[in-house]
């Protein structure tokens, strides 16, 4: 049962409107029903002191995977849930590659019913382009919506015929759907593990080419402007691969993109010794791709960042670089991430939590924002107390980061959902 | 960048790469290996310096030449050597790496010489044994062969002396070699001033120029005034990736033959670390030639191997 809960004396950064002040708020019946002064008549069933914390919407994650169902020794929905919330997030958008994948309405409703028992996060699945995440066949699109998909994806397996794609779009256009795809040619990947470039080749590791995006990234929009499809593409790595976004959003395009907190802060050269903790996919690439991901922030070529959470074992992990598994877990990592990369380039936070929770709630159709009538969604963090990545102290199941060890800074106080407080520090 | 093959001390306790070693280290598993041979021909004579030590030989990767010159020269150092051809055993059954390296540590292994496939294997190995346990690595994906490197040092110093007035030329598949890595990082701290790769643009990797070395597609540009020529195996199977368009054209323009092999200066060596795929990267009447040490190379490759064993197993002991 939702309470009244009044949150007092904390300093409210609504990303929507674009403004921070100090203000009171009062959520009542899963939504905000007053801000600074309380509504006649409301009596709080709750009150929490905010001072000194920093009280937004909740964030909103566009790329997880929760592995249930079919992987449940790397992670549940409930220990990822757990991980969402103490990470300050109360969406979360969870990609259609699980075992099986997300192909059929029954598995669609049945995550969904899942998720809804945990009454933690939200969860908005995305559903399979095809069947099987195979690229041959094309889902049930229309009826995987009406079960609850907000768009479709591939996972992170390309999809190697054009022309399955080129339907794809056309059959999706035709609803008016949003496909997510990961920019990358296949063939150009072949067997690379690593960013085609010096350290690469210094490492003897197989390098996949920034071509393989950009050429994945001009044949899409290609696509997009013979089918009128909208496409979201996730998790852009390289310098060129912006400058191809940037163009055909000045040209129009309906094309929104994202990068992960990784590729925000590391690059091929983190490598050091064959360190598969930092073996992601798309591969960590140049100083000068890394730069030119935090410019494209900046001026607003990409839409929002991501966790690109991805919980991995140990035993994923303890192998040669190229056979390890790709992918850290994130889900705690986005918050103090984000406002690392806010802080180094004199981001307002307004602004930056845009990138993690109003932008991508838009695109799942509501608004993240801090007026009455919004969600009673809300993450209450303190953004000057820091932590350190152990860990044994995730919540996520998923406990491998190139991260561990180091400072963040920004702490999560309370994660509110649907009103009611499901996480407490 | 923390060295993992070097102790507190900076001695030398694994050898997993030429990179980012010492030119101090470089030299003194130089002169280590120069204690075992006598007359360019190995010392006949048994030493000490493994005995009591169980040395493992982990190939993961089929190799007959490496796996027995290691042997030998773990048995001339008086080791215990056991030699494991893991492709057929365990890890086909589903062990992991390092299930299969904590079961023969826990058989008493007291030094692993490990050959695989894949990039970066000898340095996981190395970062998960117990202290004490030394790991050489006997070739590992694309990434590094030390002591084929090592070897090559050997050779180019036994013959020519000095480093530091040297031009050297590495030929052909740089992309693919662990060798070409391990040759240019060492030359490049032992000083030598030219360096240079000759291949065709799909066998060179990505900013090889940023190894420290000049790029060449050209053998009679490259080949000039070279005092050692360096040839690279080249694997048949590069011909089905698209890499080259047959062994017939490669041999044409990057074969070493008599006539390209004039342009070096007239007492160059030639170097290969075999097996030679005569007709394809080379050429009979220079692999057989005057001016080739190949079957040198193999013989000093022991010493170099039995240097590296004795050097890296009295550093864990902490004797040196």
């Amino acid at each position: 049962m939702t309470k009244n809960i009044h949150i007092k004396n904390g300093l409210l950064v609504d990303p929507l409107a674009g403004t921070e002040n100090k203000a009171d708020l009062f959520l009542a019946d899963g939504k905000i029903v007053a801000v600074a002064n309380a509504p006649a008549g409301f009596v709080a069933d709750e009150v929490i002191d905010a001072t000194g914390l920093v009280v937004a919407p909740g964030l909103v994650d566009f790329a997880a995977r929760l592995r249930e169902p079919g992987q449940e020794y790397k992670a549940t929905l409930a220990s990822e849930m757990a991980a969402a919330v103490a990470g300050g997030i109360s969406s979360v958008v969870c990609t259609p590659d699980t075992d099986p994948v997300l192909d059929e309405v029954g598995l669609v409703t049945m995550l969904r019913q899942r998720s809804k028992t945990l009454d933690l996060a939200r969860v908005y699945p995305v559903g399979a382009l095809t069947r099987g995440l195979k690229g041959v066949e094309i889902t049930e699109m229309a009826q995987l919506h009406e079960a609850g998909c907000v768009a479709f994806s591939q996972g992170d397996v390309p999809i190697a015929d054009l022309q399955v794609l080129y339907r794809a779009m056309l059959y999706a256009a035709n609803y008016g759907f949003e496909l997510r795809l990961r920019p990358e040619e296949a063939s150009l990947v072949n067997d690379g593990v690593a960013h085609d470039g010096p350290y690469a080749s210094r490492l003897g590791l197989t390098g996949i080419p920034v071509v393989a995006e950009t050429i994945a990234i001009a044949q899409i929009t290609q696509l997009m402007r013979a089918t009128g499809c909208k496409v979201h593409l996730a998790r852009v790595s390289s310098a060129a691969g912006l400058e191809l976004i940037r163009a055909a959003k000045r040209e129009g395009l309906k094309l929104t993109c994202d990068v992960s907190i990784n590729h925000i802060h590391l690059v091929d050269l983190d490598i050091g010794f064959f360190d598969s903790q930092y073996r992601f996919d798309p591969p960590l690439r140049s100083v000068a791709d890394r730069d030119a991901i935090v410019a494209a922030l900046n001026d607003g070529t990409v839409d929002m960042i991501c966790s690109d959470h991805a919980p991995v074992d140990d035993d994923g992990k303890l192998l040669p670089f190229a056979q390890a598994e790709r992918g850290a877990t994130g889900l705690e990592l986005l918050l103090p991430l984000t406002l690392a990369w806010a802080r180094a380039n004199q981001v307002a936070l307004p602004q930056a939590l845009a990138k993690i929770s109003s932008t991508p709630a838009k695109a799942l159709g509501f608004e993240a924002g801090l007026a009455v009538g919004n969600r009673a969604d809300l993450v209450l963090f303190n953004p000057q107390a820091n932590w350190y990545v152990i860990p044994e102290k995730l919540k996520s199941q998923g406990k491998n980061t190139p991260f561990i060890g180091h400072e963040m800074i920004g702490k999560v106080a309370k994660t509110i959902v649907k009103g009611k407080v499901v996480y407490s520090a | 960048m923390y060295n993992p093959q070097l102790n507190a001390q900076g001695e030398l306790i694994h050898l997993l790469t030429t990179e980012g070693l010492p030119r101090r280290i470089l030299h003194q598993i130089l002169d280590k290996a120069a204690e075992f041979v006598s007359g360019g021909e190995l010392v006949n004579q048994k030493f000490a310096d493994l005995a009591g030590t169980s040395v493992f030989n982990l190939f993961f990767e089929n190799s007959t030449r490496t796996r027995t010159t290691f042997e030998i020269a773990a048995k001339r150092l008086s080791a215990d050597v056991s030699s494991l051809n893991i492709q057929a055993s365990s890890t086909a059954k589903g062990e992991t790496l390092l299930d299969t390296v904590h079961n023969l540590e826990a058989m008493g292994a007291n030094l692993f010489v490990v050959r695989h496939s894949e990039s970066g294997a000898a340095h996981l190995i190395a970062k998960h044994v117990k202290p004490g346990i030394a790991v050489v690595n006997a070739g590992d994906g694309r990434h590094a062969h030390p002591t084929q490197a090592m070897l090559d040092m050997f050779t180019i110093r036994h013959y020519k002396g000095d480093f530091t007035n040297l031009r050297i030329a590495i030929v052909g598949d740089v992309l693919h070699s662990r060798v070409a890595r391990s040759q240019i990082h060492a030359l490049s701290t032992l000083g030598c001033p030219d360096i240079r790769v000759i291949a065709p643009k799909t066998l060179l990797p990505t900013g090889v120029e940023q190894l420290g070395v000049h790029v060449y597609h050209d053998m009679a540009e490259g080949l000039k005034d070279v005092d050692v020529v360096a040839m690279l195996r080249l694997q048949n199977e590069r011909m089905a990736g698209a890499y080259l368009p047959s062994t017939q054209e490669f041999f044409k323009y990057y074969g070493l033959t008599p006539e390209k092999l004039a342009l070096a200066k007239p007492d160059a060596i030639v170097m290969h670390p075999g097996p030679m795929n005569r007709g394809v990267e080379i050429d009979s009447a220079v692999a057989d030639g005057d001016q080739a040490v190949i079957l040198p190379q193999v013989t000093f490759g022991i010493a170099v191997r039995m240097a590296v064993l004795s050097i890296v197993t009295a550093n864990q002991k902490g004797l040196l």
